[in-house]
């Protein structure tokens, strides 16, 4: 058990470091982002297997021979108190602590769940009332605001939700194009991968692997429901959304500021000016085209990739690395099952 | 046909709109006039929808008086700086409550979207229509 032990901490730390990393900085993933999101969720969950499988296993070693046994003989021993001899402190140690980490992620989840749904109801209520439903598309609103933003709310009763700013924005493609990229999100339950890592991340904050993992799994995100949109529009109209709403939402806080703004919104404004006022102090004296080759800004990284295709990767890559992902979960699986 | 949000929608319209507090069978009487949400109308149809709101916190009332009278917690403005607040705020890596179609934005960024969109705009340009730039929306 100790081999096995040792070999589960040493994938830990490969999980938690290293693979991260050089996947966070792969280029790939933006070729074939369903690929690399299955390879973020098994890295995640065979990162923590093998954290919390590693305690067990090393705690249990003078209880045991075996995984299994010695866990179905762990509940009579701490109950009469007995321990068996060469349990040192050092075990009992290790035990608490996965016990400890295994009920502090799951009380991770369920509290960033239970925030989340929350937000979505009170978010949901508001929506309700201050915007009207367009005609002839069912579950789209359209909210009564001259801020031009477009986001969808999953939920038991999903919602896509367009302002009127952002439809005077766009013509008609681009609303389409834009309604199509919200559709893919709600269609693909993206929102219960974006919990799970969101709640990784707020488990693990001085883990800094989680958080490259939520920012990476967020842009796989918008990446496949951006493929859906331009599988039914084309990839510059969707382009063009993107572009034209990612810049005109700045220029009316930076150009116009807050204090020309109607009266109705000038508070959202306020608060999103301060945002981006944090956001100028790097890299003012870049070139523009420099920065827009090498920009890892989620929203210049779309724009790019919609305008300058890439083919999508090989089949036998794309298995390969599937391939790769089950082997990440089935390793420890397997390490765990028959220490 | 009026279901329970349009009627929630138009209650609370009336609610805004109006200087002083209204009693349930007022507020109705004003619905079956004004708009087609309010026909037929039965009084406990007002109540149930307007506790509904209270529940929310959309709507408050006073219970010293006989009847109740309701009016809004606030005005529809401040719910819709609430409302933008929550979507400007919710970016992917912090709230996973709502996907925006495009997140935060730095200057920067914005710029070089702008010029993309221009050097697009100048290429389509001798072909078709060139499409609305930011820079139009801006006055």
């Amino acid at each position: 058990m100790l081999s096995a032990s040792l070999t589960l901490a040493a994938l830990a730390v490969i999980l938690a470091w290293p693979v991260p990393v050089l996947l966070a900085r792969a280029h790939w993933p933006s070729r074939s982002p369903g690929v690399a999101l299955l390879l973020w969720q098994a890295i995640a969950l065979a990162g923590g297997l093998s954290m919390i499988g590693s305690l067990v296993t090393f705690g249990l070693i003078p209880f045991s021979n075996g995984l299994l046994s010695g866990l179905a003989d762990l509940p009579p021993l701490v109950f009469s108190g007995a321990l068996p001899a060469g349990a040192g402190l050092i075990h009992l140690f290790a035990l608490s602590s996965a016990a400890l980490l295994l009920a502090h992620l799951l009380l991770n989840l369920g509290v960033t769940v239970t925030r989340t749904e929350r937000q979505r109801r009170r978010h949901r209520s508001l929506v309700d009332l201050l915007s009207t439903p367009l005609l002839g598309q069912p579950g789209t609103l359209i909210l009564d605001s001259p801020a031009p933003v477009a986001y969808c709310l999953p939920g038991a009763r999903t919602v896509t939700v367009l302002s009127e700013g952002l439809v005077s924005l766009l013509d008609s493609d681009q609303l389409d194009a834009v309604i199509a990229h919200e559709r893919a999100h709600l269609r693909q339950q993206h929102h219960i991968l974006l919990v799970a890592f969101e709640s990784w991340r707020s488990a693990l904050p001085w883990f800094p692997i989680a958080t490259r993992a939520q920012v990476a799994v967020s842009l796989l995100v918008e990446m496949l429901a951006d493929d859906q949109s331009r599988r039914l529009t084309d990839s510059t109209t969707l382009a063009e959304a993107i572009a034209l709403v990612g810049s005109a939402e700045t220029q009316n806080i930076v150009r116009r500021g807050p204090a020309s703004m109607s009266v109705v919104d000038a508070p959202a404004y306020a608060v999103r000016a301060d945002k981006v006022g944090t956001a100028t102090e790097f890299g003012e004296d870049l070139q523009h085209d420099v920065r827009f080759a090498t920009s890892v800004d989620p929203v210049v990284v779309r724009v790019r990739r919609l305008l300058h295709p890439e083919l999508q990767l090989s089949l036998p890559a794309r298995t390969g690395i599937l391939c790769l992902a089950a082997l990440l979960l089935a390793l420890p699986a397997l390490l765990l099952l028959t220490a | 046909m009026a279901t329970l949000g349009d009627l929630e929608r138009s209650i609370m319209e009336r609610l805004w709109q109006s200087d002083a507090p209204v009693s349930a069978a007022e507020l109705r009487d004003d619905l079956e006039h004004k708009t087609s949400a309010g026909k037929d109308l039965a009084l406990t149809t007002m109540l149930t929808v307007l506790s509904r709101l209270e529940r929310k916190g959309f709507v408050a009332r006073d219970r010293k008086v006989r009847p109740h009278l309701y009016f809004a917690v606030t005005t529809r403005a401040d719910h819709t700086a609430e409302l933008l607040a929550q979507v400007l705020g919710a970016e992917p890596d912090r709230e996973a409550a709502l996907a925006r179609f495009v997140g935060q934005v730095s200057p920067q960024e914005a710029d070089t979207l702008r010029q993309l969109l221009e050097k697009r705009a100048g290429s389509v340009g001798a072909s078709a229509a060139p499409r609305p730039l930011p820079a139009a929306q801006a006055d």
